[in-house]
């Protein structure tokens, strides 16, 4: 039934970008700015796998799925939907936190669509995650306000990444060809392009706030790809890394 | 020449030859801030510690790492502890007891056996 297939389609683009940006901010572990900021990461990194685990749990118990622990660690590259964003490298921690500004921000106003999902398992999990959201978002909204008032190095070092990770970003928006019509005409969620504009909506006072502009979304080019399992170079990497124990012994119980 | 150090405290305050001055310019260093923990809505918010933050939204958040982790916590006060007034330490005799006069002390109050006894006669 494509229903079904369109459903699945949606979860698992939206839990590999958990599962893979969780992974990413957990790079960090350790190496945070200060001990309190590197807890912080790390801890919303717990909390992005969470979030990944209840969505692949919604789909091997509603969906047929696989186990999640299997989906998530022993599945082809060319299998997963994450968006290039959460792909990329951490590099400098400017990116780090941009990156996080951008693409909490996208999935609070995701679950937030859900309240109203005509997906059960989507309203419970919308209500479950608030209040870790509101946290996620506070934390990047301090940060991004805190750093692009810090001098002007480092005002320009945020506007440069901001520059530079809006069409990552708003890759996370790339609608599937063959499903969004009818997980929008069935109520799921109010589809990409509604979340997109909700989305700019939700950053443009923000940045506006911490004096960032926000480059002119006519000249972006979207980073699609992603959610066709086209990928960036640098998630086999990834892969290979985050699932290197569970790959010892795939029937091993923990 | 500049020390270049794994701490961004250090590199950001540029510290070169030992006896060179340092000059703090203003939001380069971060603050001390008091923590207060409240455990249940109504109760008083209790001191807990302190946390060193830029400015007073990141401390909230390094509070919340820091002292709303592992207890029951459902809100969070900080304060920067130089707008705290506090008496000076050699003050302290202000506060001494004149020997004769700790019946002025509400701990000297012996109630616990009144409330047993009252518990019990009912």
């Amino acid at each position: 039934m494509s229903y079904n297939a369109a459903l699945t389609d949606l979860i698992i683009k939206m839990a590999d970008d958990e599962l893979i940006q969780g992974h990413r901010n957990s790079e960090w572990t350790g190496l945070g700015p200060v001990m309190e900021e590197d807890i912080a990461f790390s801890s919303m990194a717990q909390d992005k796998i969470g979030h990944a685990w209840a969505l692949y749990r919604i789909l091997h118990e509603n969906l047929e799925g696989k186990d999640p622990d299997k989906f998530a660690f022993h599945r082809p590259e060319k299998d997963f939907k994450c968006s290039h964003l959460v792909e990329m490298p951490n590099e400098e921690y400017g990116f780090s936190l941009m990156r996080h500004f951008l693409f909490d921000h996208a999935e609070a106003i995701r679950y937030e669509s859900l309240v109203d999902s005509s997906f059960e398992p989507f309203r419970m999990l919308s209500k479950k995650v608030k209040g870790e959201l509101k946290y996620h978002t506070l934390h990047a909204n301090a940060w991004i306000m805190q750093l692009s008032q810090a001098g002007e190095e480092s005002y320009q070092r945020m506007q440069e990444v901001l520059n530079n990770t809006m069409a990552l970003a708003a890759g996370i928006f790339e609608a599937s060809p063959e499903y969004e019509n009818i997980l929008v005409t069935e109520k799921v969620y109010p589809g990409e392009a509604a979340l997109y504009q909700r989305w700019l909506d939700r950053i443009y006072p923000i940045l506006v706030k911490a004096s960032l502009n926000l480059p002119d979304i006519k000249t972006i080019t979207p980073a699609y790809g992603g959610r066709q399992g086209i990928h960036t170079p640098y998630l086999q990497p990834l892969l290979k890394e985050m699932g290197e124990v569970f790959n010892l012994d795939t029937e091993a119980s923990w | 020449m500049s020390n270049e150090s794994l701490d961004p405290r250090v590199n950001r305050l540029k510290l070169g030859e030992a006896g060179e001055i340092v000059k703090v310019e203003e939001g380069e260093n971060w603050n001390i801030y008091e923590v207060f923990h409240q455990e249940k809505r109504g109760a008083h918010h209790e001191h807990v510690g302190c946390v060193h933050a830029p400015d007073p939204q990141l401390a909230l958040v390094f509070a919340k790492e820091q002292f709303g982790r592992r207890k029951k916590c459902v809100n969070l006060w900080v304060v920067k502890s130089s707008d705290i007034l506090a008496f000076d330490v050699e003050d302290e005799d202000m506060f001494a007891n004149n020997l004769e006069k700790t019946y002025r002390d509400a701990s000297g109050f012996k109630v616990m056996e009144k409330i047993n006894k009252f518990k019990q006669s009912k």
